[in-house]
């Protein structure tokens, strides 16, 4: 998984927190099918139908922020989420995210925010820590993982890790 | 080192850590609830589904589970996961279970400290992001999700960043009807609620040393809301004699070193404090309660792990004392324990002839669940830790954060109402 390609789903805002990713209402669901018809549902309650498998989201600093939901990186998941790109997330948000193997969690500079535009298509190459924007031929830098982190994200998460595994 | 570092250097086996060093560390103590419970034990069955050997976990006697979010059970939902937890503490012997109904039980956080179940000096990791307010005892404590949850109750262990620590020093004179959540929201209204990300922030200055260690938990407890990793207070007499009531464990008092370096240190001088509220929607939207005092009110919520500790209800009962309340009131105990306390001090009585209503200790409305969720459009003060879009009920409806002091006073008057305007 060294090189990944997918459309761009933007949210602007910053401090988008699980209450607005997954409403609290619905923290006593755990099946991940029902969580995902409601991801994203406190800024846009269509956001499901939107997203193809492999797409990515770019959202405004703090990403994540609020509760220690897994049902936050569960839902965006299984809708077909592959990767979120932000200038900062919530650490809770970032641990599951990795540990999890459910997404992508990718720090970018804060001037890249404004760069990537909705719709845009990127690829993202994780052995040399760079972003392409394939629909306007820019490139831009990820903050890389520390090395514990990139070989749990390698494994595809903690267990796998720890067995030695891939998922 | 900080006392953190000192910790997670005792907790890694190591002689020095740094900030920003990545590694495993051994857990003490672990907690999980009605919410993430069902969801680590969901993680824990597709392991086994897929060939892992499950049948014991790491440490029965460190596990310890809290009913409170959705109890008493709001639906069949809430009854099932309530069911799926006791059978899971059940088959790997975890005797640490507080059922509602059944003696003591109450808010996870509330538990903690109420029950002394973490200890100073000590690595607690639990399946809530307000796990923090424990390290008001002088542990590291951290909230964590499901699959680390799962994951540390197979192998005890669990990877993390040593956090740079921020050092907030409070000194001198707290003015009347400030209470530390006064403090605490004038600091991420400062800071901002990503202004110790990844970090922590640790309390110190005489105004912290002469606090009592429920207005120091409210301080940890919203250490969350400026996206701090944990937040801590080094432990003193205060500490000592709060958990001399409480336990005879022994413990060991870890401080940190006299050259400890801290990231940036930030100086308080709380003299003109002000009673602060915060607005809709985020903790960090401070202003003083005075400024506000036009804002109309439909509710009052006076409770959760933040503004429902005993003190935290002596405080609203000295205001509601004798009068009546204007707009609807919940008083919510965070613990049966704290709940006994307010019935046997007579403050059950206060309450209930201001009008207000006394339930039994739950997360309730601080997390939109149930007991109080409000409507579109409706507008609440409360003792509550969060007020982003949604959070106790309709994306709509409106959340002011607060003391008790400012939110037992609003409930007089239906407006913002700054405490010292109604007893003075
Ligand atoms: S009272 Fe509120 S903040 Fe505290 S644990 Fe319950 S839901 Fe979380």
């Amino acid at each position: 998984m060294t090189s990944i390609r997918g459309k761009v789903h933007k949210f602007e805002s910053s401090n988008i927190d699980t209450d607005v990713i997954v409403p609290g209402q619905y923290l006593k669901i755990h099946d991940p099918k029902e969580l995902a018809k409601h991801a994203m549902e406190g800024i846009d309650p269509e956001f499901p139908k939107k997203v193809s498998a492999g797409d990515f989201m770019v959202c405004g600093n703090n990403f994540g922020c609020g509760s220690s939901r897994e049902h936050a990186p569960i839902a965006l998941s299984t809708v077909g989420i592959k990767a979120i790109l932000a200038p900062s997330f919530a650490r809770i948000f970032y641990r599951n995210a990795i540990d999890g193997g459910y997404l992508l969690p990718i720090e970018i500079e804060p001037e890249t925010l404004s760069k990537i535009r909705d719709k845009d298509v990127l690829e993202i190459n994780l052995s040399q820590n760079k972003i392409m924007n394939i629909t306007n031929n820019e490139s831009y830098k990820m903050v890389p993982f520390p090395d514990l982190v990139s070989q749990i994200v390698e494994a595809g998460g903690l267990i796998y890790y720890r067995d030695g595994k891939k998922r | 080192m900080t006392v953190t570092e000192k910790i997670l250097a005792r907790a890694s086996g190591k002689d020095r850590v740094q900030p920003g060093e990545v590694g495993f560390v051994s857990v003490d103590k672990l907690m999980m609830h009605d919410v993430s419970g069902p969801g680590v034990i969901k993680v824990l069955n597709e392991w086994e589904k897929k060939g892992k050997k499950l049948d014991h976990i790491w440490d029965p006697e460190k596990v310890w589970i809290a009913e409170d979010h959705f109890v008493p059970n709001a639906d069949k939902v809430s009854a099932e996961n309530i069911m799926t937890l006791s059978r899971w503490s059940k088959r790997f012997g975890v005797t640490k279970h507080f059922k509602y109904g059944l003696g003591q039980y109450g808010i996870c956080h509330t538990l903690s400290h109420e029950e002394a179940l973490v200890l100073p000096g000590q690595v607690y990791v639990a399946g809530d992001s307000h796990t923090n307010t424990t390290g008001a005892l002088g542990a590291f404590a951290a909230g964590l999700g499901h699959t680390d949850i799962a994951y540390v109750l197979m192998y005890g262990e669990i990877w993390l960043k040593v956090p740079e620590t921020l050092l907030f020093k409070i000194t001198g004179t707290k003015p009347n009807y400030v209470m530390a959540k006064d403090i605490i929201l004038k600091i991420i209204g400062d800071i901002g609620t990503e202004g110790a990300n990844y970090k922590t922030m640790q309390f110190s200055g005489d105004v912290v040393e002469r606090m009592s260690m429920d207005e120091r938990l409210t301080l940890t407890n919203m250490t969350t809301e400026a996206g701090a990793k944990n937040g801590i207070i080094e432990p003193d007499s205060v500490t000592e004699s709060y958990l001399r009531e409480r336990t005879t464990a022994p413990y060991s008092k870890i401080l940190g070193d006299s050259d400890a370096k801290f990231s940036e240190i930030f100086h308080y001088e709380i003299d003109k404090l002000e009673p602060t509220v915060a607005k809709p929607f985020s903790p960090g939207n401070t202003t003083a309660a005075r400024e506000l005092q036009q804002v109309e009110v439909d509710r009052v919520y006076i409770g959760s792990c933040t503004g429902a500790k005993f003190e935290d209800l002596q405080a609203a009962a000295k205001i509601l004392k004798g009068k009546k309340v204007k707009v609807r009131t919940e008083v919510l105990p965070a613990a049966q324990s704290i709940y006994l306390k307010v019935v046997n001090q007579g403050l059950a009585n206060i309450f209930i002839e201001a009008g207000a209503l006394v339930g039994p200790p739950t997360c309730g409305a601080c997390c939109g669940a149930h007991m109080g969720v409000l409507g579109e459009g409706e507008i609440c003060v409360s003792t509550t830790n969060r007020n982003f879009p949604g959070r106790m009920g309709d994306v709509k409806s409106k959340t002011y954060l607060a003391s008790p002091l400012v939110a037992a006073a609003s409930a007089l008057r239906g407006k913002i109402t700054d405490p010292r305007d109604i007893l003075e």
